[in-house]
């Protein structure tokens, strides 16, 4: 295979993107979609080049920049963006003038290009770069929306991110500062500085708790399609850079168990149903970052074959919900319901995706995640083992069940539309193949992950106890459903951490400043009252009819002065 | 098709025997554990089914706290 492509040169991946991007953004019609499909086919065979060990370097300030890496690794999430990118191109290849499709294209194939580069980056200052490109390009997916929501969203998203990036940024610069070295390679809670900087730049694209709502806030306001890339691209290079950088630190298990269980709560009363899926996403980077902080060739394995088995399921059912809102301009839980009707090729693909995100046996997570809970009870973390599986089973009730029951059948909404356009479908269509490849044959996908582990998933004891655990997951929403104890879908807004900025924060912005001006206020005007008093002692001497302005006539100077010398010769005599 | 109430009864009565048959392979079958709770008879479903009412139970006592209007952002 390789003989066959040795005429070929060693391109980096992002270049051929971020050159793809600047085509699409001068073609038009058809010659536009066109590019959109061939680069990431184009990319592809280039990555065919790119073999563990392929290194470029130059100098740079007196430091060694990176710009390309290959290992096992990169070449992993490589393979994962070429392929995220193929599916979301097609997934919104109908694009027209009125949803600003020239703006959507150009950016999401830039924004697939700085992921590309991040992943293939050696160095912190090259990942740095990419990092902030990520924040830069992807926001005009959100802006394109043209919505006075997505606007604010937008900005409350880049200024997060780019937060995110300063933070990469001055930790590799304290790191180089003490180590000399600028290589993008384990790090670890070293109990340095430098080290929990950057650790805070990747928690945030991670989306750790408390620094997690930049994701829930602009994810659900982008485009149909936006969502789409947004979902696959961002996380998922801080999934990656936490497992090359602090895989085994202790914290991550942690941190990760609390984002697999807090999130859910939230998902089960969201309405809308594109939000829901974003809580989903945060319980999903949990499972990943457990599995890093497990830190076991098992774990991290399982960490990143789920990050895999994620970007393809999720971006499965943000299709599906794309689509509907793209068919019917509503996305909320309260407004959906017996789509199925019209909608039947959708409906079953949420299905799909559905069952593959819940971890039925053949379907991707049965997979990838039980590699990650498998781990955690070798590693002896038996009870940080029960949340996990508690959160599980919380993923089959939001994601499995909620989101296709809502839109798909639940009570009829009266909606009747048509299925969702042909492109989308083959995306789709295309994604759900994948999560079915996955799950029933494990094996070429698991030889491809940068660990040589056997695992197999497919034991008895696997399939009987995960089957129990979702059937009665799916027995208990029945229930819960059928006594009338299930929360119904309410049009409403859900209060998280993002309150503290957007009302908190806003209102001590105006009550302060409210105090300020009115300090600032008293200030100047005690000050004007002050420089008034003295104008008018000023006026008294110096005005038109002051005693020190008035002419005096010379006799009484003659006087004055004869006055003066008689003192004077008195003081002298 | 969902709109015959015979189907739905059809489909959980399908569901209903599953369950049975699940918790009937559980005394059945010798399951590898490895977690000192996995060796009890049906933890699975247990686990899952108590799981899943408890995480819906909290959640609307949670709505009852951070539950807004839908506008709640968008005016000052």
């Amino acid at each position: 295979m390789s003989s066959s492509l040795v005429g070929l040169p060693v391109i980096p991946p992002f270049a051929i993107y971020f050159a793809g991007a600047l085509v699409a953004a001068l073609a038009r019609g058809r010659a536009r979609k066109a590019v959109l499909v061939l680069v990431p086919l184009v990319g592809a065979l280039f990555m065919l080049r790119l073999h563990s060990g392929t290194t470029w370097t130059m100098g740079f300030l007196g430091y060694q920049l990176v710009p390309l890496r290959v290992d096992r690794l990169s070449l992993l999430f490589g393979w994962l963006f070429q392929l995220a990118a193929l599916i979301g191109n097609i997934y919104a290849l109908h694009l027209g003038k009125d949803e600003h499709d020239g703006v959507q294209h150009t950016s999401a194939m830039l924004y697939a290009g700085s992921a590309l580069g991040a992943v293939f980056a050696g160095d912190l200052i090259t990942l740095f770069v990419f990092w902030e490109l990520l924040a830069f390009t992807s926001v005009f997916l959100i802006w394109a929306r043209g919505t006075e929501r997505s606007l604010r969203a937008g900005f409350r998203y880049l200024v997060v991110n780019v937060v995110s990036g300063v933070l990469l940024l001055s930790g590799a610069l304290l790191r180089a500062h003490r180590t000399g070295s600028i290589e993008f390679g384990h790090i670890g809670l070293d109990g340095s500085l430098a080290a929990w900087v950057i650790l805070l730049a990747f928690g945030i694209k991670s989306a750790f708790p408390l620094l997690h709502n930049w994701l829930t806030d602009a994810y659900p306001e982008a485009t149909p399609s936006g969502t789409v890339f947004l979902s696959a691209f961002t996380t998922k290079v801080a999934v990656y850079a936490l497992a090359r950088s602090f895989a085994g630190t202790e914290l991550l298990l942690y941190v990760g168990v609390v984002m697999t269980c807090f999130p859910i709560f939230y998902a089960v009363i969201e309405n809308d149903l594109r939000r829901v899926l974003s809580y989903s996403m945060i319980n999903q980077i949990g499972f990943m970052v457990a599995g890093i902080g497990i830190g076991s060739a098992l774990a991290v394995n399982g960490a990143v074959a789920h990050a895999f088995a994620d970007v393809i399921f999720k971006g499965l059912l943000f299709m599906t919900m794309g689509a509907v809102l793209h068919m019917t301009g509503r996305v909320n839980g309260s407004d959906l319901g017996g789509l199925y009707k019209s909608m039947p090729v959708t409906a079953t693909m949420c299905i799909i995706g559905a069952a593959s995100i819940s971890a039925f046996p053949l379907f991707s997570a049965f997979v990838t995640k039980s590699m990650i809970m498998s781990a955690a009870l070798e590693e002896g973390h038996k009870w940080l083992w029960l949340p996990l599986l508690f959160a599980s089973a919380g993923v089959l009730e939001h994601a499995g069940i909620k989101i296709p029951y809502f839109a798909f059948f639940a009570h009829d909404s009266g909606i009747r539309t048509k299925e969702a356009p042909k492109n989308m479908l083959v995306a789709m269509g295309v994604a759900a193949l994948v999560c079915v490849a996955i799950g029933v044959f494990p094996g070429t996908f698991l030889s491809l992950l940068p660990f040589d582990v056997t695992y197999a998933p497919y034991t008895v004891t696997h399939v009987l106890t995960q089957t129990q655990l979702l059937v009665f997951g799916i027995l208990a929403v029945v229930v819960l459903i059928r006594t009338g104890i299930y929360p119904a879908e309410t049009p409403s807004v859900n209060l998280d951490f993002d309150w503290t900025y957007r009302r908190l924060g806003a209102s001590v912005v105006r009550t302060v400043g409210g105090v300020v001006s009115a300090v600032d206020r008293a200030v100047r005007s005690a000050v004007l009252e002050l420089v008034d008093t003295g104008l008018g002692v000023a006026v008294r001497g110096h005005g038109p009819k002051g005693a020190l302005s008035r002419t005096w006539p010379t006799g009484s100077r003659v006087l004055w002065v004869a006055i003066l010398l008689g003192i004077s010769l008195v003081l002298y005599l | 098709m969902w709109d015959k109430k015979e189907n739905v009864r059809r489909l959980l009565n399908a569901l209903y025997v599953l369950c049975a048959v699940l918790v009937a392979l559980d005394l059945v079958v010798h399951r590898h554990t490895e977690h000192p709770w996995e060796h009890l008879v049906a933890f699975y479903p247990l686990y899952g089914f108590a799981g899943i009412v408890i995480l819906v139970l909290a959640a609307k006592g949670l709505r009852r706290v951070v539950m807004r209007p839908e506008d709640y952002y968008d005016v000052e």
